[in-house]
């Protein structure tokens, strides 16, 4: 019984980083219709900024962390303004051949600034585990999780009630109708980028703090597809449970079923996972039903 | 004085003309109609007064202002409210939040306004609720639908939500494309009553399309017929229904000018 809570614990530590790092995909969705498939490469950037203001420029962790969310931004400002605002209206084929394209190029840069080496963070959260009764929790994956669930909090806000994220709801409901309300439908698709970018950036700090940061970490992001799959693209509550969904399985499998077979099951499941629930429900849990599937 | 004047529109996709040489211009505070045949051009020309379409030659001049250049989105901000034919509202918000959306262009405070003035930005919603309660969700007889999500409702409900948020931009010409079109005789008699008092209250210029010919006859102030995108013939209920052109075109031969 310790052990399935102590699984179940880790299931949803990971989940809730996996939601966040969803959510990078699911802002850029919801308004453009584009799946970024370069979020895993935000991630890695998100990481190696925070690695330069940390132990590059020996910055404390608040201004480092301020840093990357400013930095990320930038990025998806300039990602959207210089390559995606001239791709609109082309087929969402060579949208998406785009954006693989971009995750080899960040990829790329990101060896020649920082080398291929594996780099370790320094020490972002106070190092004693977490205890809850019998349950021990590796303090990296607890604060991550928090700050990571208060990352999605905030933007789930934005989205409910500020006016901007309003205005970008109604940008992702029907783009002539929000022309109409007098709303910069441009606007909104940069600030998505921007939003996206950022929440992918602090779910790569987040996973860099965890386990170190080199050029592919943003492989991590092909494991967020089930996870935004399940959800349905367009949805911020669908991510968070998909997230939640994931992690679980992950760990129950990884904890349960690894032994037995030698190992492997753990990354797999998720994508079994995936395919079942496609299966009943095309559209993802939560997903509007016409969603053009890819 | 004419608020909208619209001079020598031309505009074709690829080899198709849809408009040529379309010249119009509509009085402050009339309703002026747009009619002809499906695939006349009518909602092509609500398309380039929006800013969806970029005409090919013509100029679109709105309160003496050329705005034939500028975004869709800077259009509306300045007082051109829309209404559409395939109801286009924001699908799984409430009626009220569709409303206050309509409104958005005319909230001062941005995104930065919004995080740290919190009190003027709260002062705002407050206010601009006060108004769509009082003038438009009553105005409109909506009251009691205003917390459902709007694809619950009704068709003919649907078409008056939108006309409500359309208002809730304080627009000065009002384009609105078929708002009775697939309505039942009581929704159509309602909707009518709700153009005339809206241009009657809040001196709006109306522009509209409709092909419902009696709604078009009793109600509006002026008629364009368009055939094959170009201007056949303008002018009172009367003249129109009388003009020669117009009998062959689009009315047939029925000489009641009834369809």
């Amino acid at each position: 019984m310790d052990f399935f809570l102590l699984l179940l614990t880790s299931g949803i530590a990971v989940g809730g980083i996996y939601a966040l790092i969803a959510l990078g995909f699911v802002l850029i969705y919801k308004a453009t219709s584009i799946i970024n498939f370069a979020t895993g490469e935000f991630m890695m950037i998100g990481a190696y900024i925070f690695y330069t203001g940390s132990v590059l420029f020996g910055l404390p962790a608040i201004p480092s962390f301020l840093i990357v969310m400013a930095g990320a931004g930038l990025l998806g400002l300039l990602v959207e303004r210089t390559i995606l605002r001239h791709m609109l209206g082309q087929p969402t084929i060579s949208i998406v051949m785009v954006t693989i394209g971009l995750s080899s190029i960040l990829m790329g840069l990101a060896e020649m600034i920082w080398s291929s080496d594996y780099k370790s963070f320094p020490a972002l959260f106070p190092r004693a585990p977490i205890v809850v009764g019998d349950l021990i929790i590796r303090s990296n994956l607890f604060w991550g999780f928090v700050v990571a669930m208060v990352t999605v909090a905030i933007f789930a806000l934005i989205f409910k009630y500020a006016k901007v994220g309003v205005a970008m709801r109604a940008t992702a409901n029907d783009q002539m109708a929000a022309f109409s309300m007098g709303i910069n439908v441009r606007s909104m698709f940069t600030l998505a980028w921007i939003f996206g970018s950022i929440a992918a950036s602090i779910g790569g700090l987040i996973i860099g703090n965890i386990g170190g940061v080199q050029p592919n970490l943003g492989g991590i992001g092909l494991k967020i597809f089930p996870v935004v799959i399940l959800g349905g693209l367009d949805s911020i509550g669908g991510a968070v449970l998909g997230g939640f969904i994931v992690g679980i399985v992950e760990n129950l499998a990884g904890g349960y079923l690894d032994p037995l077979v030698g190992g492997g099951v753990k990354n797999v499941a998720p994508f079994v996972i995936l395919v079942l629930i496609l299966m009943v429900r095309p559209y993802g849990l939560f997903g509007r039903k016409e969603i053009e599937r890819l | 004085m004419a608020i909208l004047e619209v001079n020598n529109l031309h505009l074709s996709f690829g080899g198709l003309q849809v408009l040529q040489d379309v010249s119009f211009s509509v009085n402050s505070g009339e309703i002026y109609a747009i009619i002809g045949p499906n695939g006349a051009g009518k909602t092509s020309i609500l398309n380039c007064l929006g800013g969806f379409y970029q005409q090919q030659k013509g100029e679109i001049l709105f309160d003496q202002t050329n705005i034939s250049h500028i975004s869709p989105d800077r259009r509306a901000a300045s007082g051109l409210a829309r209404t559409f034919q395939n109801i286009a509202l924001f699908r799984g918000m409430t009626v009220l939040d569709n409303i206050k959306l309509g409104s958005h262009a005319h909230l001062q405070t941005g995104l930065l306004g919004a995080a740290f003035y919190w009190g003027r930005a709260h002062r705002e919603e407050m206010e601009l609720r006060q108004e769509i309660e009082n003038s438009i969700i009553d105005f409109l007889e909506i009251e009691h639908i205003r917390k459902q999500s709007v694809s619950t409702l009704s068709y003919g409900l649907q078409k008056r939500v939108e006309l409500a948020r359309a208002l809730a931009m304080h627009p000065k010409i009002l384009l609105m494309d078929e708002p009775v079109a697939g309505m039942n005789a009581e929704e159509t008699e309602d909707m009518v009553r709700f153009i005339l008092d809206i241009q009657e209250e809040r001196d709006l210029t109306i522009i509209l399309i409709e092909h419902d010919m009696r709604m078009i006859m009793d109600i509006s102030d002026r008629i364009m017929v368009l055939n094959f995108g170009q201007k056949i013939a303008e002018g009172t209920p009367q003249e129109v229904q009388r003009h020669p052109e117009v009998l062959k075109a689009y009315l047939g031969t029925d000489k009641r000018g009834q369809k």
